[in-house]
This record gives structure tokens, sequence and C-alpha cells, in this order.
């Protein structure tokens, strides 16, 4: 993304460039009345004429990716938490909704003081050239020497140097309590400095990036839901984030070893839009070791654990939808024609999940429920959002559509086949789902949807292209990381801190025993 | 006295009720109560999981009745109530001790 955003910056300086020119040019200020300008005025038009078309590209970007934070926050509470929270017993309606109210703040404070730097910090995984090599023609060449070169002609030295002094495991500490992020006092131009990421502010960026360091592990609630001691749960989730979310963010997105195309990366690297292998992966394979570590809810299978208020759920779905155009489609950083795109494929998913999901019950047993239809809009969702830039639209209702239907299985026979009690479907649906976008992106990821390479690189299997077994490997080693480190966690912890509330408690239900509070009062 | 509860579907509670009240029957309770009999429970499938619904949802209905009208309400709520379905509830009945009016004090079947 930050390759595209500074080539199209280029085009639009130079845009206005031509237009500033044609207006100074001789056989215009003729007209004007003789009146030439010289060398140094044009010059300051062009700046002025420059300074104009960049805020304007700013505010309608920064508007756009700020609004998009507040989808994805919205997402985590209220959608996520109705969600979830109607598909629990009543007695543990708090608890679940507790769960990811709570991880907003909690999980807010760890991405200011070092969340943020551990994911995204580091220098560019690609070496810049040394300070002899200079654009001294200016024709955005670098003409010193050879190896380092721009090949691409995207701003990237990309002749195979990777900077050695960048670690492609982890961040750094450079972001730190949100320095380089925060606006600074310039003494030089005595006025406020905002740190810039690409086309938008690096605080909107840090703000995007922070909502789905929220909503991530807000995700893996529900594989432990109506049984985990919250105590216990927050140190969790603490550890988790740091150690399995950040690295993982860094991987994919911040140049590390699933990055596409990166020095470092395994297999070429993964192609990930808006979070298939970091957000959904992660959290539903997480979740899937959360249920087996901690085993079944007391009563699993023989008492009544129906969802205590759907209507809660379908609501919760329905914002959860909405909620997603600001993950998918806010996840171009900017505001541009792939970002419609983005937005379509993330609309038609979810469409032909619903759709799909709610035929297969009808075909299987007579009736579509509204549950399943809800959950199948969700598997849409979760399916495309790997692939929501990287495939067009009509592939995007095959893989909604095959979502709703392979979720489908998931959550019923699967989960009865083993017999593992991931109560609210954490796995059928994030896990399950996540990684077949992972795949299917790698089958219908198009150049025609965003040309990432910016050299007319094949992508997906369909066009002939080659990232197929980058998704894959790139999906294997982010079930594995996760499945591992979750596992190690929550052993460590049960040794701890004991990973699950009395089975008194459990009785009694989360909102009393944790909170000592209830639902429903209705006096 | 006596106090007549009948457990009855919920769909045949408006049925009863005016059936009652055309009978001279002036007031009555109702609740919603939830319990088993011959009919046994039902499944319902959550997300592809099956859950054993043991606890039928129904309507409890009282009233109280001179003991000469008994005969007369029960005719009325098992004609009003019926659908010869297993599952149409089941009416107790049980001798009442004493009903008080509490605007008035009246007392016994004054008070009805």
């Amino acid at each position: 993304m930050a390759v595209r955003s500074l080539f199209a910056r280029c085009g639009l300086f130079f845009s206005v460039f031509l237009l500033v020119a044609f207006l100074a040019s001789p056989s215009w200020a003729q007209v004007e009345g003789g009146r030439g300008l010289d060398a140094s005025g044009l010059q300051k038009q062009v700046e002025k004429a420059h300074d104009t078309a960049e805020s304007a590209a700013l505010a309608g970007n920064n508007a756009w990716m700020l609004t998009c934070c507040a989808l994805v926050l919205f997402m985590t509470a209220p959608g996520l938490a109705l969600f979830y929270g109607g598909l629990v017993r009543k007695k543990n309606v708090l608890g679940v909704m507790m769960q990811c109210f709570f991880l907003m703040g909690l999980m807010t404070v760890l991405w200011a003081l070092y969340g943020y730097s551990l994911a995204f910090s580091g220098a560019d995984p690609w070496s810049s050239p040394p300070e002899s090599f200079v654009d001294k023609d200016g024709n955005g060449q670098w003409s010193e020497g050879e190896p380092l070169t721009d090949d691409n002609k995207n701003g990237k030295w990309d002749a195979g140097v990777p900077n050695p002094a960048f670690n492609p495991y982890i961040g750094n500490l450079d972001n730190l309590f949100m320095q380089g992020v925060a606006r600074t006092w310039d003494e030089e131009a005595h006025e406020p400095h905002t740190p810039m990421s690409d086309a938008i502010p690096s605080l909107t960026f840090m703000l995007f990036q922070g909502m789905f360091f929220i909503i991530t592990p807000a995700l893996i609630c529900g594989a432990y839901a109506e049984r985990m001691k919250f105590s216990t749960m927050v140190v969790f989730t603490i550890l988790w984030g740091t150690l399995v979310y950040c690295p993982l963010a860094h991987w994919v997105w911040g140049g590390g070893i699933l990055a596409f195309g990166g020095p470092y990366s395994v297999a070429g690297g993964a192609l990930d839009f808006a979070g298939g292998t970091v957000v959904h992966i992660s959290s539903g394979v997480s979740a899937l070791v959360c249920a087996l570590v901690l085993g079944r809810r007391l009563g699993w299978g023989h008492e009544d654990m129906r969802p205590h208020n759907l209507t809660y759920t379908v609501m919760g779905a329905a914002m959860l939808w909405v909620g997603w155009f600001g993950f998918n489609a806010g996840s171009e950083l900017a505001s541009d024609n792939l970002t419609s795109s983005a937005f379509a494929t993330t609309h038609f998913a979810a469409a032909a999940g619903a759709i799909g999901w709610a035929f297969m019950e009808w075909l299987a047993r007579g009736k579509p429920s509204v549950l399943g239809t809800a959950s199948g809009a969700i598997a849409g969702l979760v399916c495309i959002t790997p692939g929501a830039g990287f495939v067009n639209v009509m592939p995007a209702l095959i893989m909604g559509a095959v979502a709703g239907i392979v979720c489908y299985f998931a959550c019923g026979a699967l989960k009865a086949a083993f017999k593992y009690d991931d109560s609210l479907d954490a796995f059928g649906i994030h896990g399950v789902g996540g990684t077949l976008g992972a795949i299917l992106t790698g089958v219908f990821a198009t150049r025609a949807a965003w040309d990432i390479t910016e050299n007319g690189t094949l992508l997906g299997l369909l066009e002939g292209g080659s990232v197929f077994w980058g998704q894959v490997v790139a999906a294997a080693i982010t079930i594995g990381y996760c499945a591992v480190a979750t596992f190690i966690l929550l052993k460590i912890l049960d040794v701890v801190m004991g990973l699950r509330v009395s089975q008194e408690g459990e009785v009694r239900g989360l909102d009393m025993n944790e909170h000592g509070e209830e639902g429903y009062i209705f006096v | 006295m006596k106090k007549v509860e009948a457990v009855i579907r919920h769909f045949k509670l408006e049925d009863v009720k005016n059936a009652l009240s055309e009978q001279g029957i002036t007031g009555m309770t109702i609740t919603e109560v939830r319990g088993f009999g011959r009919q046994k429970g039902h499944t319902e499938m959550y997300r592809g999981t099956e859950y054993a619904v043991d606890f039928v949802p129904k309507v409890k209905l009282e009233v109280v009745v001179s003991t000469d009208n008994l005969k007369n309400v029960i005719d009325t709520v098992m004609r009003a109530a019926q659908t010869g379905q297993i599952g149409d509830g089941k009416i107790f009945v049980t001798d009442l001790a004493d009903t008080i009016r509490i605007r008035t004090g009246e007392t016994g079947e004054e008070a009805l």
C-alpha cells in the first residue's frame, strides 16, 4: 500500500506541475497583457498548488480513515458484544459483554504504550541507498553505482539488498509511548509537526491498526465463554496480544517473514489485505486451543444451553456487517479506486455467505434459521477479509457462498464429530473461514483488482499466477505459531492462576460470580 | 369454593377466556409456565447443535369458582382448550378455604 500511495502522490504532483506550467507559459502570459512570471514566482505557484492539492487529498483520505477507525471499534462493541452476548445463557450475558468492552480499554492502553511499536516500528525491510546514491538528475533514478537501483520505479531499492538492521520477526521500540507518532513541536518551522504514514497521519494509521488489536483477542472470547476466570482472561489477553498478535502483524504487515514480496518472506509471503491471517486465522486457531485446554462447560450435552437472546445476536451480526466496511475497505489506508473495490467485495461476500448458509439449512433440515443466516454473513465477511483488495467483485460472491457452506459444516458436523466445546463458534467461523479465505485469495487474486507488484505480475491461480503456495504456507505458519503459543500461555496460566471459575461459580453464572451484577433486573 | 388451575396451550388462551366470560366468570389469573407431561419436550437446533427442550412453554390459568359452578367451568375449559392432540394440558381442582376482596373486605363467594 505504501508504495502505491507514494507513486500516486508523485503523479498528482506532476499533473499539478503541468497545469501550473501551462498557466504560466509565455503564450498565456501574453494574453494576460505581458505580465510574465519569473522563475521564482513560478516555483512559488507550483508549490502552492501542490500544497493545496495535497491537503485536499489528505482531507479526503483522513476523513475516510478516521471513519473506518470508528467503524472497526464499533465492531467490537456493540457489534461483537451483542453477537456473542445473545448466544450465551442469560446468567453470562454481562460476562461476555464485559470481555468485549474491557478489551476495548485494555488493548488500547497496551497499543499506546508498546503494542504499536512492537508491531509496526522498525526500519524499512529494504536497504536505503547509501548517501552517495543521490537522485542528482532529478529523474527518479539513483544514478551513481549500479547494485542499488529502483528497478520497478516504485521508490524501493529492490535490487535485492535487504536492510541488515531490519528485524523480520518483531518490531522495535522506536514508537514506544507514541514517539514518532504523536505530533511534536518543530523548532525550525516553528509549528507542530505531524508524522505521516503514506497518505494519512501516522496517528490515524496507529488508531486504525489499534482497533484490530482490540477485536482480534475479543473474537477468542467466543471459545472460552461462560467459564473462564476474568482475571486469567485479562492476563492471557495481555500476553497473547504481546506475544502472538504483535509479531504476527509485524510478519504480515510490517515487512516481516510473511509480508508479500518482502526480502525476508517465506515462500514469497502472503496476500493479506485486511487480516485473514493476522486477525481471523490467529484468533480462530487460538480459540480452538482455548476450547480444548479449558474443556467443556459444565452440563455440556445435557443442560439447556440455548442462546438466551437471538435478537441481540442478529442485531450484532448486522453491526458487524456494517463495521466490516471499515475493516476491509479501510485497509486500503486511503480513499481511492481500490477502496471501492474492497468495499464491494466485502458486501458481496457477506450477502452470499448469508444466503449460502441459509440455503444449506433449508436443504438439510427444512428451515432456514435466523442464527444460521446471520452466521453465514459473518462467515462470508471473514472469508473475504484477506482477499478484499485482491480479488474482484464477482469471485467475492463465490468466496462468500463457499464460506457460508463450509462454515455451516464446521460449526455443525465438525464440532459434533470432535466434541469440543467452542461455545460460540469462534473457530468454526473465524478459524475455518479465515483459512478458507487465505486459500481462496490464492485462487482468485487478480492484478486487475490491485497490481501490488506494480509491474503486472500475475497473482492468483485462476489468472495463472503463483501466490497460491505463499498463501498456504503463510496460513500454515500462522496456524502452527498461534496454536503452540496459545497452548503454552494457557498451560502456564493454568498453573499460576487457574483458567476456569469454580464449579459453583459456573453454575451461578459469570455475571454474579465475576462481576457481582445481573444482566436483567426487571423491577 | 374451588380453585381451578388449567395448564393449556398458548394459542387456546383466547378461546378459553372468551368461553369462560360467556359463562359469567368475571375474573382469572394467568401465568407463563414451562413443564412437561406425556407430550415430553422437543429438540431445537442452534447453529448445528441440537438442544433438548424438556420443559415446554404453556399457559396456566387460575380461576376460583363456587362449588355449584365447578362442573360447568371444567366443561367449558375442556371444550375450549381441546385439540385432541397430545399436549392439550391438564386441569387441577383444589378446595379453597376463603376469598377476600381487599377493597371492601367481603369474603367467600361474595368476593368472587
